[in-house]
């Protein structure tokens, strides 16, 4: 069968103000009955360039054909029309809505036949393998559950040229399996498939062909049968990367962090956290896996004094004295007050662990700014550290007076990460570290959490990357629906053996059933 | 459906809105003193086309009226007018601790209301009997804590219940001003009026009565900037306002914080009561505070937080009261016009901040490459 182009783009660029250039001069061509991958760091322009197809943007310069003919696509709407659909990374559907509502919702066909509705999308669900009840609500929905609401809501409307941006960032390795099986069903259908991604594995698992971006340019596209991690990575950032990473062996373990039976709930009253017991080791990196929402967040929250826990405690081992703390129902404050140095990442960058409208001085206040009985701040030492973490960090910033909301997501990490480091902690807890990072500030943060775990420090380390989980960790425990499934040991674990403990549920032992 | 991609006209959107982030700070305020310049030229025009008035006679009018006739120096006129900036920028600096902190509290008039209640009271009832220095002090505490309880009662009810303050500002507003409108009638023997009061009246600096009026806001001027800018305390506010979660991480008390900005914004309203009641009218009715309280939210934000803006902001919207009003005046046109003409520059200048983060592009004319 010749390869029949569907969508091609020609020249197109894409400006963000004056300065900000997201695409520049970007030629790309997606086949028929081909998965296409676009693979590219974050920032490198990739979702700008889907966002043009799918008419949310629209680019300032060069063309888009559409099966050979020259198309304008000036919304979504437009988008439709062409018959693109694309599937954002957040979800936007209505939670109070069933599965078929939400399909149908927003068109305009002047029928509203729900019943028929039902039925043509249990029809695609069979055609392509997916496992849905289209009457169920959103809410009480998982995550790839929605997702594939999401895939149908665009199949339904007709689509042929599908985007999925970042499709598997939020599932397990077997659901991300069985994802692949259904987009290789559609491929083999003449469907076009484009998925933009940054793990490499999936790209060589999944996809005919792999476009490259860097900085917005595009680099050129390979056949995935004659390409490799290494030469991806290269095309990927520009030069060679060493992509090991280093597990230290300290040998120097004690006890730092023990938490015992912590049970805690949320505003409405549902257990997010059921009985969790645990100890972290000064020197060691103990992972947390867990499918997102499982109560990672819960748990780091509790021992950072964010949580109110309704049973069980949290007890800290100061070193050199042996002094044992109790930190349950502390705050922040009175944690740091008693002297325990607890340092934490949380997963929400700039709108927890950072101030989005501040500068990078006043940021690195946040910890430090109530020192001292002056009414006033001092602003001397917060700038000097500021000064620090942007040469030693290398954080690319146009001066320590910038809005930290404007730096590229490295960057904010590195502020946010380098405050924590600087207190000189003796537990670190970080939640999604890497998440959105580009490779090599990615590779900058595994090192600096190695350099702490030189140092005796206890480092928790919540993440989604399974491989890196199992790479860096000397412990990793894994968290299901509040509980913990179970802990293993980094050196001789297996990323499918720490996918099947995430989704295994308490009460039988049994896996639980994805549909 | 297919062919839709053919029958559809080819061509790209006529204008398409940018977001900038790269305006210079001089250039964004040369926007702003533009757009201050067309609106004093579109109330020009107007004011002329309703009153009959030449072009240059509405300016005259409108210049004299705030600072008196021309090169005859400045006169009690002028002092009224820093005296009306006064009232509105100690509203508007009363205001922005609490909007830093994106606590919308919307009940200036009310907790101003309150402050120029106590005063009066005090001015009253203790009048005769206290030494004029005590007789000050007293009115001053008095102002403050009626204010400051004014704030913090939706303060409370947000930080403990997460009521929306907004609400309860705006109905605190109504409570002050029955309560006033009662005390009114009390006091003033069932005539609705109270006859000014003479005793604890702040003292005439030279001829000028209000000078420490002026004196007062401008020293709060400066100290609303060091708080919010260099004080512990401002620095909380302003992580409170951005983020509730980060100040929770980093340990902040937020209901605290919420309750203590609250107590600062209506103990400043307060302030502006006492001005008010000792300082201008010596008397107290309703419309003390003439809607002021409002026009302060608008100055607060236009002013962009910084104390100092809202000087030249306040000074230009009350150059425009009162200069249109005299317009008015002249022409036998009642106080609704000058209302109208203020709402139309500020409207403007809210409206032009839109082109300092925006621009617009138009399609642009090159040749398309054929494919």
């Amino acid at each position: 069968m010749a390869k029949q182009p569907a969508i091609e783009l020609k020249n197109i660029t894409k400006r963000f103000g004056a300065k900000v250039i997201a695409n520049k001069n970007v030629n790309l061509t997606a086949y028929r009955g081909e998965i296409l991958s676009v693979l590219g760091e974050n920032g490198s322009g990739k979702t700008t360039l889907m966002n043009m197809i799918s008419g949310i943007y629209f680019p300032d310069e060069g063309q888009i054909f559409i099966d050979g003919k020259e198309a304008v696509i000036a919304s979504p709407k437009d988008a439709f029309s062409y018959k693109i659909g694309m599937i954002h990374q957040h979800f936007k559907l209505v939670d109070v809505f069933s599965a078929a509502e939400n399909i149908v919702l927003g068109i305009e066909d002047g029928k509203y036949n729900l019943k028929k509705s039902v039925d043509e999308i249990k029809k695609i669900s069979s055609q392509y393998g997916f496992n849905l009840d289209p009457e169920k609500k959103i809410y009480t929905m998982s995550v790839s559950e929605k997702q594939t609401v999401e895939i149908i809501k665009v199949l339904y409307r007709g689509a042929d040229i599908l985007i999925l941006d970042e499709p598997t960032a939020v599932l397990t390795p077997q659901e991300t399996d069985k994802l692949f099986e259904i987009l290789r069903r559609m491929r083999d259908d003449g469907k076009c498939i484009i998925i933009i991604t940054h793990k490499l594995h999936e790209v060589l698992s999944l996809s005919d062909r792999v476009a490259v971006l860097r900085k917005g340019e595009y680099v050129g596209t390979v056949n995935t049968s004659e390409t490799n991690e290494s030469d991806l990575t290269e095309m990927m950032v520009g030069k060679k990367v060493d992509l090991n990473i280093e597990r230290l062996e300290t040998g120097d373990c004690q006890d730092r962090l023990v938490v015992k039976n912590v049970t805690c709930y949320d505003r409405v009253g549902a257990k997010v956290l059921d009985d969790v017991s645990f100890t972290a080791k000064s020197g060691e990196i103990l992972g947390i896996a867990g499918i997102a929402g499982s109560g990672q967040r819960e748990l780091l929250e509790s021992i950072a004094g964010l949580q109110h826990l309704s049973s069980g405690e949290i007890l800290y081992n100061t070193p050199k004295t042996g002094k044992v703390e109790n930190l349950r129902d502390k705050t922040p404050m009175q944690i740091r007050n008693m002297g325990v140095r607890l340092s934490f990442v949380p997963e929400d960058r700039l709108g927890m662990g950072l101030v989005g409208n501040m500068d990078i001085v006043d940021n690195m206040m946040l910890r430090s700014y109530s020192k001292g009985h002056s009414f006033f701040l001092k602003r001397k030492k917060p700038k000097d550290l500021a000064m620090k973490i942007i040469h030693d960090l290398e954080v690319v910033t146009p001066g320590a007076g910038t809005p930290v909301r404007r730096l590229s997501g490295g960057n904010v990490q590195k502020v946010l990460v380098g405050r924590e480091i600087a207190s000189s902690p003796t537990v670190l807890m970080v939640a999604y570290p890497v998440r959105g990072l580009d490779i090599n500030s990615s590779y900058m943060i595994y090192k600096l959490l190695n350099e702490q775990k030189k140092k005796g420090v206890s480092i928790i380390f919540v993440g989604e990357d399974l491989d890196v989980l199992v790479e860096l960790c000397d412990r990793i425990m894994v968290i299901g629906g509040g509980h913990i499934n179970g802990i293993v040991d980094g050196r001789n674990t297996t990323k499918e053996e720490i996918g099947l403990l995430m989704t295994k549920s308490k009460y039988n032992g049994k896996e639980k059933d994805n549909g | 459906m297919a062919d839709i991609s053919a029958t559809k006209k080819q061509r790209e959107p006529l204008i398409h809105v940018v977001k900038r982030d790269d305006m210079l700070s001089w250039q964004a305020w040369l926007i702003r003193g533009a757009t201050v310049l067309i609106g004093l030229i579109i109330v020009g025009v107007l004011s002329m086309l309703v009153t009959q008035k030449g072009f240059f006679e509405t300016y005259e009018i409108m210049y004299s009226g705030v600072f008196g006739k021309l090169f005859e120096g400045y006169t009690t006129m002028f002092w009224k007018y820093l005296q009306e900036i006064a009232i509105l920028l100690c509203l508007a600096l009363a205001l922005t601790p609490a909007f830093k902190m994106k606590f919308w509290n919307c009940g200036a008039e009310g907790q101003a209301l309150m402050g120029g209640l106590a005063s009066i009271f005090c001015m009253i009832e203790f009048g005769e009997k206290l030494p004029y220095g005590v007789l000050i002090a007293v009115i001053a505490v008095t102002s403050i804590l009626a204010g400051a309880i004014w704030g913090i009662i939706p303060a409370v009810f947000r930080a403990l219940f997460n009521t929306n303050e907004t609400l309860f500002t705006l109905m605190m507003n109504y409570i002050a001003t029955q309560i006033i409108a009662y005390y009114v009638y009390i006091e003033g023997g069932g005539s609705n009026v109270i006859n000014p009061v003479s005793a604890g009246n702040f003292p005439a600096v030279g001829k000028n009565d209000y000078f420490v009026n002026i004196v007062i806001v401008a020293v709060i001027t400066i100290l609303m900037f060091v708080y919010l800018k260099y004080s512990k305390q401002g620095y909380e506010i302003s992580v409170v306002g951005e983020s509730q979660n980060t100040a929770k991480y980093i340990g902040i008390n937020v209901k605290k914080v919420i309750i203590r900005t609250m107590a600062i914004s209506g103990a400043l309203c307060g302030v502006t009561g006492m001005l008010l009641v000792a300082g201008k009218d010596h008397s107290i009715n309703t419309n003390l505070v003439g809607g002021q309280g409002f026009t302060a939210i608008l100055m607060s934000w236009l002013g962009q937080f910084n104390p100092f803006v809202m000087i030249v902001m306040t000074a230009i919207v009350v150059f425009l009261r009162i200069g249109v009003s005299k317009v008015a005046d002249a022409s036998l046109l009642n106080s609704s016009f000058s209302e109208i003409m203020v709402g139309i520059v500020i409207l403007m200048l809210v409206g032009c901040e839109f082109f300092i983060h925006y621009s617009i592009k138009f399609r642009s004319k090159k040749k398309e490459v054929n494919a």
